[in-house]
């Protein structure tokens, strides 16, 4: 297993945003974490990438135990994250943003090489690399922190709402990158609201409600659950 | 005249710049109004001092001496009094950064054993350039001289180095920066120290400048630097170095108008009439608000 989350609690200030919550990432695989908003997705990934301490339970991530770990330190270790919001650096160009990404490795020449791989994957990127992030679409920004992440070369990439605030058309883009991403070896952890494409793309998938996982299956059986149909396909 | 009156008021516009980036930079990493930051000015000053006049070494050895004792001072102030706060109240560090700058006021009165102030050795000649009508002093152009090259250089570190552009993207998104595996309690401490030489470099500046150095200097000049640095918009670097060299030249033509006594107040009051139609000061980032 790359990543085994087990009985994770975590609070903020009084609210239990997670209520021991256990999954697992099959390594080579896409898994969806899906459910309604404040089910607490977000906060699974803010503490699986150390922004958020657990108040119990473990993070195994390659075998180690990862809770601990301060943020600066998971990227050295193959965790990657795009976070909600795309969280560009606004003002800074689309090249500085990009090497942002590739912060933890140390050699320029990996660096360069992870480059190059980002250009060819987004083309777009090299275009307007030496332009303000802030001066970019949504769906570019969107690309930039996809490519961002993937500078550090992560095992596992984690990716919190990459559809949200995107026209369909770009949404369909984004979620054949993704798969495209994983084809290349990456394993995902997706986190979406929009579960019919997330169910699309995943192997599996967890449904998170307030703070615990109601559901979980291969993603094929979960899209043809009556309940999952129900609350999150909008039937 | 008024040529004349310029020049005067970029030389002391300078000095001001150099200490209004620190507080704006601190400002654009971590929210802190770093109220220390005078003191360490003063202590820059001090440090100039003692070098010049007890171990008779040369202006520039004096300034890199300054500079060699503020940076970790400046370092140990905010791993001391501001890191562990710096998940409290806003208001929590704010208070604390007021107490290390009386403390740090009181321990050099206490060694230097009265608050009254000192004179500064003649180590730069009294030599005056004239250009026209315009007259140098030789302390002035290596005030405008050695104010101007150490912006430059802060301005490509913060351009082209690593740790600049990880100063730049920590300032605009912190839990982000931390997310690319930048350690920002590095950026923060760069960042400090960066200031810090800066001001150490004023307070020598200022103390050759105007030959008079106390264990006070640092509150006036600190809060004046720190207007400077919100009229050109606080996080802005290039804001900090306008706004300095503003108030530096209204000051300047204040005095010179006649109105001594009310040359703070003439300054301060441009400050607030360019704060009134622009809040966010001349060349800062409109507030945005994260949801």
């Amino acid at each position: 297993m790359l990543l085994a989350v087990e009985n994770l609690h975590v609070s903020y200030g009084g609210i239990r945003a997670l209520k021991g919550i256990s999954f697992e990432v099959e390594e080579g695989k896409i898994v969806a974490l899906i459910g309604a908003n404040g089910a607490g997705k977000s906060t699974t990934l803010r503490t699986i990438c150390g922004l958020v301490r657990a108040q119990s339970g473990r993070i195994e991530y390659k075998g180690t135990v990862v809770n601990k770990v301060p943020p600066y330190k998971i990227v050295g270790m193959g965790i990657s994250m795009v976070p909600e919001g795309r969280r560009v650096f606004t003002r800074l160009t689309v090249l500085e943003n990009l090497e942002m990404g590739a912060y933890s490795r140390g050699s320029s020449q990996e660096a360069k090489e992870s480059l190059a791989n980002v250009f060819k994957r987004f083309p777009r990127l090299q275009e307007r690399k030496s332009q303000l992030a802030g001066t970019l679409s949504g769906g570019e920004q969107q690309m930039l922190a996809m490519g961002r992440a993937l500078m550090s070369r992560p095992q596992l990439l984690l990716m919190d709402e990459p559809s949200m605030g995107l026209a369909p058309m770009l949404v369909e883009e984004i979620f054949s990158i993704i798969r495209e991403i994983n084809n290349s070896g990456t394993t995902i952890l997706l986190v979406e609201q929009n579960a019919h494409m997330a169910l699309s793309v995943a192997g599996s998938a967890y449904v998170l409600e307030t703070g615990e996982i109601a559901l979980s299956g291969p993603a094929a059986e979960m899209a043809d659950n009556p309940e999952v149909r129900k609350c999150y396909l909008g039937e | 005249m008024f040529f004349q009156q310029l020049v005067n008021g970029v030389t002391l516009g300078a000095t001001y710049a150099l200490i209004a980036l620190g507080y704006t930079m601190v400002y654009g990493i971590i929210q802190l109004i770093n109220f220390a930051h005078g003191e360490v000015y003063m202590i820059g000053a001090f440090v100039g001092l003692i070098m010049v006049a007890v171990y008779k070494v040369n202006f520039f050895i004096a300034l890199l001496a300054a500079m060699a004792v503020c940076i970790p001072l400046a370092v140990l102030i905010e791993r001391v009094a501001y890191r562990p706060l710096r998940n409290s109240t806003r208001l929590a560090p704010l208070i604390s950064a007021l107490g290390v700058s009386i403390f740090l006021q009181t321990l050099v009165t206490l060694i230097k054993g009265d608050p009254n102030p000192l004179g500064f050795p003649h180590v730069i000649q009294d030599t005056v350039y004239a250009l026209g009508p315009v007259k140098f002093s030789l302390i002035q152009v290596v005030i405008l001289i050695v104010a101007s090259l150490l912006m430059v250089f802060l301005e490509i570190t913060v351009k082209y180095t690593k740790i600049g552009k990880a100063m730049r993207a920590t300032s605009e998104d912190y839990e982000t920066a931390n997310l690319m595996g930048i350690n920002v309690n590095h950026v923060v401490s760069f960042t400090f120290a960066a200031g810090a030489a800066l001001a150490a470099a004023g307070g020598v500046l200022v103390g050759m400048y105007f030959n008079s150095i106390n264990p006070f200097m640092g509150v006036t000049v600190g809060l004046k630097s720190f207007c400077a640095a919100v009229v050109g918009g606080i996080g802005s670097i290039p804001g900090a170095m306008l706004g300095g060299l503003l108030l530096g030249i209204a000051e300047v033509f204040g005095v010179a108008a006649g109105f001594d006594t009310y040359k703070e107040a003439i300054s301060f009051g441009l400050l607030i009439i360019i704060l009134l139609f622009r809040p966010t000061g001349l060349l800062g980032h409109p507030i945005q608000r994260k949801v």
